[in-house]
């Protein structure tokens, strides 16, 4: 476990609001829950979309189907580490043709990520559109990419580390940013 | 806990490779099983990347399977078959591998009738070097498929009693087997007549027989060998018919085994020979789970070496 240090961005309460906020907005866009399918990408982005799914349950008495998505596969930097990241198991398990995709991760950062998961997606099918929803935007992007959805708007400097911890993985709601926490470390 | 990568930048056995890294490549490739049944089945990992398949020996299954896990992950491919090269005008191995390597290729998966040839290979090139079956050596990524085989039947391998029939001396299979079986704890039994059993067999330290009910006594799993009719020649069988009647795989011998019983076999199979048509179909038998899965292990070994410049650690 890493140990805490920095300032807390967003606590256990923040972050349930937040989530709700961002379930009803989604229901608001996409007039109702019908056409919705939800993939998380692994692992806390997987963990989001499984929250939002109960969220919409609770509003709309929908169960919307949660895809996991695994993204290593589709980096464009699998070649220039030393050692490949370990892969986890993609699920999804629903037709996604025609569908509002809602994609959920927690930080949005540079962009990458992100486009590693609309290339995957579209592996599995053309779906009416791709919607963005993250929990913490953080600026820096190096791509053209924006979100649609976000539970908290974030200015950090390059070298920050923001951490998000969910209970389902960690062993509490919160999210915190470490000032200068990716100087000559990993990411 | 699972090794985060593999020390060696090839495969070349499955001796002395830890149980984390065979613990790492059995996820890894679990987790590619998925792709093959999506709709569209290749991910763009690979993208750049050019492998060399180099098979001096013939091959269906090792072959078409590597090359599909190649294609798979979006690698671009180039096959080699030793008949209608320049080997027939008697150009050497190493310079055959040493030319094409010049049209920049990044990996090399190589099947080959001399022991120690893909070892030969990584003294001088600079590709990652997977072994696809060398002589009566290894054949790693049988042995992994067969692993992994079996983990997803009963979920572990730990303690699981395995029985391999069949030409333990010549069967790199059966050696690679061994390896990796006894590494992930399981009990191993190797069961064939006495001319098919290596000098000092004991050294493997598993139960050798030559009395096949006795080897399948309480047994879990039976990894059935082809036995391999070119070697007929040798003078290693009296007659095939004999072979049959003593290690052949049949329906009588099924009770022995213990409930919920697995057969294998890695193919091409002889049947009537060393298995009978109707012990191969049956409901135990997971002969093309095999082979499904051999395609995902390719890929996971593909993936985890792909891209490998150095060597980790200390070799053992």
């Amino acid at each position: 476990m890493q140990d805490i240090t920095g300032e807390i961005l967003l606590d256990s309460e923040g972050m349930d609001r937040a989530i709700t906020r961002i379930s009803h907005e989604i229901l608001e866009k996409n007039r109702g829950a019908d056409t919705l399918v939800l993939i998380g990408i692994l692992s806390r982005g997987a963990d989001l979309a499984k929250r939002i799914a109960g969220k919409i349950k609770e509003i709309e008495n929908v169960e919307v189907p949660v895809g996991l998505l695994d993204i290593n596969l589709y980096r464009d930097d699998v070649h220039s580490k030393l050692d490949q990241p370990i892969i986890q198991k993609t699920e999804i398990l629903f037709d996604i043709v025609d569908r509002n995709v809602i994609l959920v991760d927690d930080v949005l950062f540079t962009g990458r990520t992100i486009r590693a998961a609309l290339d995957a997606i579209v592996d599995f099918g053309r779906p009416r559109s791709i919607q963005l929803a993250v929990l913490i935007d953080r600026g820096h992007r190096e791509l053209p990419i924006r979100p649609d959805f976000i539970g908290k708007n974030i200015p950090t400097s390059k070298d920050d580390r923001v951490l998000v911890r969910l209970h389902e993985r960690d062993d509490n709601d919160v999210v915190i940013s470490e000032k200068n926490g990716l100087k000559g470390g990993d990411k | 806990m699972n090794a985060s990568a593999l020390r060696s930048r090839h495969l070349l056995g499955l001796e002395g490779v830890t149980r984390e890294e065979i613990s790492l490549i059995l996820d890894t490739a679990d987790t590619f099983r998925e792709i093959i049944d999506r709709p569209i089945k290749k991910v763009p990992t690979l993208r750049g990347i050019t492998v060399l398949n180099l098979f001096y020996e013939p091959s269906t299954r090792t072959r078409i399977s590597f090359e599909l896990a190649e294609k798979r992950l979006s690698a671009d491919t180039v096959n080699f078959a030793k008949s209608g090269s320049s080997v027939s005008k008697g150009e050497s191995l190493k310079d055959t591998v040493r030319n094409i390597e010049s049209l920049k290729i990044d990996m090399i998966v190589i099947r080959h009738s001399s022991t120690g040839s893909p070892f030969f290979l990584t003294q001088f090139v600079d590709s990652n070097v997977i072994n696809a079956g060398d002589g009566s050596h290894e054949h790693p990524t049988q042995a992994l498929l067969d692993m992994l085989t079996i983990r997803q039947k009963y979920g572990k391998l730990d303690g699981l009693r395995v029985v391999l029939i069949g030409d333990v001396k010549h069967s790199r299979v059966v050696r690679s087997n061994i390896w990796g079986l006894k590494t992930m704890g399981a009990s191993v039994a190797v069961c064939g007549p006495s001319t098919l059993l290596p000098y000092e067999a004991e050294k493997f330290g598993v139960d050798i027989y030559t009395d096949l009910d006795k080897a399948l006594d309480g047994a879990d799993v039976v990894n059935v060998m082809r036995i391999q009719l070119e070697r007929q020649q040798a003078g290693l069988l009296p007659s095939l018919r004999e072979y049959t009647n003593l290690f052949g795989m049949t329906k009588e011998r099924l009770h022995h085994l213990n409930d919920n019983y697995t057969i294998m076999h890695p193919g091409p199979m002889n049947r009537g020979v060393e298995i009978t048509p109707e012990v191969a179909d049956s409901e135990s038998s997971v002969i093309l789970n095999q082979v499904t899965n051999g395609q995902a292990v390719r890929m996971a070994v593909l993936y985890l070496l792909s891209g490998k410049k150095e060597e980790r650690g200390e070799e053992a």
